[in-house]
């Protein structure tokens, strides 16, 4: 079910641009049509649907928890953390999920679709727009122009960290 | 070798090897300022443990070592080649003192004054070296050379890789030339500790990893073993279920790693309680026992500081100052007992202090002065809940506050942590006499056990330990769930049973619009205690028990006070695990509750003294029968076919082993394809099994036997629920398989009865039984004979003081406490009264037993207190105070 992030990286072409100066590699993934990325470095695994037990009483955003070889990892609605309505999902269509580790615990994100690993350049890095969304803005940590398309860094550890029961 | 000893000898051998790295540095930069401070250190360590240990050798060469080395580490000396050399052989001569301690146990004749001489010289500054000369004057080879003694000491044999070493450098030749570096190699060899090769230092991480691991390896077992058992025909199975024991002795092992001595958390505390007594005056005894008891180190953490704190008070505000205790008419010195031991997958940790108790009155007022309750309140509550108070925030008892106990944080805090590791803390207290604490803690938090529960379609795990009973509940029958304004509560035994749904608990599932009548039809009751708060749990579904590692939740979770964690289960889903204190407390358990639920049952005890659970089942034509549920160990369903029989005797295997089973009556069915209840009385790996048609109900009655039974095996008929029962003689059964049931324990009693037997009749003990219930007088009766005593049951005691007058006389005296004519305690008081008895040891025996019983029951006289039904106490009690009786 899961497929190995590294690889795909290196499978990964990057038309855009030619790989000069600073670069960062990206996972990108999408909700709700919007294409965001989360830096490569953060992600353990991508995976298929699995099992997830409900945890009754937690914050919305959390749909559960799930067994990931012998590891929990709570799964995270993005949609619900970014204010979106549940997807309207086919028959056939499966829940995609990344996971990343933040402080030491496994969290499974899980989102619309996974895309490419995408080599970014700094030159098309710029900060969020100042009309952002104010949920957007809080867990974005700024965008990258691509061709015809605009991706949106995910600030993991904010988006997690917005859960936690202090806040 | 005292145990002291050998931690000393591991620690500095540990510490020596260290420094042996070191010391190469040394050569090097003579003045680093570090390594001279490490060596001062250990020097200092090794002097101080000595003193305390009796090593006066190895003291006063750490003693003169550690002057020196004071200079240098001040800067008042430097340290030239020479030194180094003297430092070095000051480390090797407490290597062979060590090594020499290590084989023998004790120091090597002779003495060290060739070392200290030179030692002191430098101390006092008028040695060769400081005056530049480079001659070594008062520099002697050493008589006794010490590393050439260790080389040729028995150790070396034991070693024989070992080559005899070249006598230290330093030693020999006292020269400019650096040559000590290459000493320490040898030397080390030459020490090598033989204790510090049992015992490894690892780090704690490491097998917090390694256990991290095993839980693992046990959950992907238990995944493996559930698969293979949907598929019968595997020719995986035996290997499965070869790796199923390598993992559970594995596990086991690993665990047995975590474990520590509760002695470790302890060590501290001889200390404390003497810092204690100089500083407030007092004379305190600590006493420990029990500081073998292992448990996890987990869970040692966590309970050391409230340990320590417990202590404290005992000493601060339990113990008087002498002038106080000689008034009270106690010894000056005050006792405090620490005792730990095991009992059924817990350690207990008892404190016990002769002190003068809780003041009752005082705390009393505090609690009006604190607000926490109202004048009028404080006049209802008993000493016992006053009592409870003190585990409370914000009240603290000691008038003055000291700078050891007394700042109103206390006892609240050590219950909260108590109760968070899953533990228990009670206490009793006697104004006067001294206080008991009692805490119950688990023996590990990584591996519980806990039955799993459903709930509106999703899986809950419990952990066992908190749960007492399940209950099937329907509401067409007797066993129903009621509502008092939407809260549910249950009849359990005639008492209410606050009820709590799983479902409504955790917002899960739909409930609008359904009466309770449907929405409560066939549930399951999980009747959870925490601390003396009972509660039941509402539940759809139970499914079997687990051993689950418990994983802590995620950090966003951690707010959820229900759930205490998370883990796999063997099918590979993840499960909460709730937290049945955590329930307790959202569900509105407090501590003022708590106290009044323990008056109200004190009090209901009282009434219901001479009530006994009974089990009652069917079984054959006839009326019901009852049989005391304490006497039983287990109920199983059997199923007939797998019932064999051997030399007339039905056998049935169970849990690895054959039980016999009796059928109750001829006249069952008990035709193969059936299931049938057993009732399963165990007692030492023995078990019988007593198959019976039908279980009906748990009952508390008092026990009046009409009618005497005719029958074997049936003591006679009382009335149970309203209907006319039969009394089971269990004892009956027990002997007809096994007959010599309570003769071949080889347990003391029986020793001791048995001798009594062969010494003739005269040697017999002759028991007086006082006992108003016959069914305690048949039950007890024949006991006490099968033990080999003579015993004689009468109805009351002014029949047993009626024996007095016939100049009856016997060895022990047992007796009932509630009796209708005169209560055990004023027959005690009587019989000490009395010329001809007043010596004889009395024990009293009784279904209840406060505290406040107990030390009436001594007050009166009675020598033991101890509670009905259990039999090995019995037993050994009598055999206990008889012999001490035979030896005053």
């Amino acid at each position: 079910m899961s497929q190995n992030v590294q690889e795909q990286h290196h499978m990964s072409k990057n038309p855009q641009h030619v790989v000069t100066g600073k670069t960062k590699d990206f996972l990108t993934i999408v909700i709700e049509g919007q294409l965001f990325g989360i830096p490569i470095l953060q992600v353990q695994d991508v995976l298929g649907e699995l099992k997830v037990t409900k945890i009754p009483l937690a914050p919305p955003q959390v749909s559960g928890s799930l067994n990931l070889r012998g590891r929990i990892v709570t799964a995270i609605d993005v949609r619900k953390c970014l204010g979106l309505p549940p997807m309207e999902r086919g028959e056939d269509e499966k829940l995609m999920s990344v996971v990343v580790n933040h402080d030491d615990e496994l969290y499974s994100l899980i989102i619309d679709n996974v895309g490419d690993v995408l080599t970014l350049h700094e030159k098309d890095f710029e900060s969020n727009p100042a009309t952002l969304d104010i949920i957007w803005k809080s867990v974005s940590l700024g965008v990258y122009r691509l061709q015809g398309k605009i991706l949106v860094v995910l600030d993991v550890p904010k988006l997690l960290l917005a859960l936690h029961p202090a806040h | 070798m005292d145990d002291l000893i050998i931690e000393f000898l591991t620690e500095t051998n540990e510490s020596l090897m260290e420094l042996d790295t070191d010391l190469i540095k040394l050569e090097q930069n003579p003045n680093d300022k570090d390594l001279i401070s490490k060596i001062f250190r250990l020097m200092h360590t090794i002097k101080g443990t000595c003193g305390f240990l009796g090593l006066p050798r190895l003291e006063t060469v750490a003693h003169r070592a550690e002057n020196v080395m004071g200079r240098f580490r001040d800067g008042d000396l430097e340290v030239t080649a020479e030194y180094v050399s003297l430092i070095l052989e000051s480390l090797d001569r407490v290597r062979y003192l060590l090594g020499h301690i290590e084989e023998h146990g004790t120091e090597p004749e002779g003495n060290d004054t060739d070392l200290t001489t030179r030692l002191d010289a430098v101390y006092e500054g008028r040695d060769a070296f400081q005056t530049g000369q480079t001659t070594p004057g008062p520099v002697e080879l050493p008589e006794e050379d010490p590393v050439e003694v260790a080389a040729h000491d028995p150790l070396a044999d034991i070693f024989d890789t070992i080559e005899i070493p070249v006598a230290t450098p330093a030693a020999i030749e006292p020269s400019h030339q650096p040559v000590a570096a290459a000493a320490p190699p040898q030397t080390k060899e030459a020490t090598e500790s033989a204790v510090a090769n049992q015992s490894l230092r690892v780090n704690m991480d490491v097998l917090e990893n390694l256990m991290t691991m095993v839980s693992e390896l046990v959950l992907t077992r238990n995944q493996l073993l559930q698969i293979s058992r949907t598929e019968k025909e595997n020719s995986f199975i035996t290997p499965l279920q070869r790796l199923n024991h390598v993992v559970s002795d594995l596990q086991e092992g690993v665990m047995k790693t975590r474990m520590q001595p509760i002695g470790n958390a302890w060590a501290k505390l001889p200390r404390i309680i003497r810092d204690l007594s100089i500083e407030l005056g007092k004379k305190i005894d600590l006493i420990m026992i029990g500081q073998d008891t292992e448990l996890d180190r987990q869970v040692l953490d966590m309970i050391k500081d409230p340990l320590t704190h417990m202590v404290r008070n005992s000493g601060d505000h339990g113990i008087e100052v002498p002038t106080e205790r000689i008034k009270a008419g106690k010894p000056e010195t005050g006792k405090i007992h620490l005792r730990a031991y095991h009992e059924g997958g817990h350690i207990i940790i008892e404190i016990a202090d002769d002190g003068k108790g809780l003041p009752t009155e005082k705390i009393r007022q505090k609690l009006i002065s604190n607000g926490l309750v109202s004048e009028e309140e404080s006049k209802k509550l008993t000493p016992q809940q006053v009592h409870q108070y003190i585990f409370h925030a914000g009240l603290s008892t000691a008038e003055k506050v000291t700078s050891v106990s007394g700042r109103g944080v206390g006892m609240d805090v050590v219950r909260t942590n108590i109760e968070k590791i899953g533990g228990s803390i009670e206490m009793k207290s006697v104004e006067g006499k001294g206080s008991t604490f009692f805490i119950k803690i688990p023996l590990t938090l990584a591996i519980v056990s806990s039955l799993i529960v459903e709930s509106a379609g999703e899986r809950f795990a419990i952990p066992q330990l908190a749960v007492r009973e399940l209950v099937l509940v329907s509401q067409k029958s007797e066993n129903r769930i009621e509502m008092i304004k939407n809260t549910p509560v249950f009849r359990l035994r005639e008492k209410l049973l606050p009820l709590v749904s799983l479902e409504d608990l955790l917002k899960i599932g739909q409930h609008s619009g359904e009466n309770f009548e449907d929405r409560f039809e066939h549930k399951y009751i999980i009747v959870t205690q925490v601390g003396n708060y009972s509660f039941g749990l509402i539940v759809d579904q139970v499914f079997d028990t687990e051993e689950i590692v418990v994983k802590p939740v995620a950090k966003i979770l951690k707010n959820i006070e229900l759930f205490s964690g998370n883990t796999i289960l063997g099918d590979g889903s993840v499960i909460m695990i709730l937290d049945p204190g955590g329930i307790a407390k959202v569900t509105g358990e407090s501590n003022l509750s708590d106290a009044s639920q323990d008056s109200q049952e004190a009090a209901e005890k009282l009434i219901s003294d001479k009530k006994t659970s009974l089990l009652v089942f069917t079984a054959g034509p006839g009326s019901p029968k009852a049989v005391p549920l304490s006497l039983i160990s287990r109920l199983e369903n059997i199923d007939m076919n797998s019932v064999e029989e051997t030399d007339g005797q039905m056998l049935v295997q169970y849990r690895g082993a054959l039980m016999p089973i009796i059928p109750f009556s001829d006249q069952m069915d008990l035709s193969k394809d059936k299931m049938k209840p057993l009732l399963v009385f165990a007692d030492r790996g023995k078990s019988v099994g007593l198959i019976v048609d039908e279980i009906v109900d748990i009952r508390e009655e008092i026990i009046d036997i009409q009618l005497e039974g005719k029958r074997k095996g049936v003591f006679g008929s009382a009335i149970i629920s309203g209907k006319a029962s039969e009394i089971v003689d269990v004892m009956h059964f027990l002997n007809s398989v096994h007959g010599d049931w309570f003769k071949d324990h080889g347990d003391d009693p029986f020793l001791a009865s048995d001798k009594a037997k062969k010494e003739g009749k005269s040697g017999t003990k002759r028991i007086l039984l006082v006992d108003d219930s016959p069914f305690f007088r048949n039950m007890l009766c024949p006991l006490l004979t099968a033990a080999g005593y003579e015993v004689i049951a009468v109805e009351g005691p002014s029949k047993a003081l009626e024996l007095t007058e016939r100049d009856e006389n016997f060895d022990l005296i047992i007796s009932d406490i509630e009796m209708p004519d005169m209560n055990g305690y004023d027959f005690a008081t009587r019989v000490r009264a009395s010329e001809k008895w007043q010596n004889t040891p009395m024990v009293a025996l009784t279904s209840h037993a406060t505290p406040e019983d107990i030390d009436h029951g001594y007050e009166s006289g009675f020598d033991e207190y101890i509670a009905k039904f259990d039999r090995d106490t019995l037993l050994s009690t009598i055999s206990k105070t008889l012999s001490r009786g035979a030896d005053a």
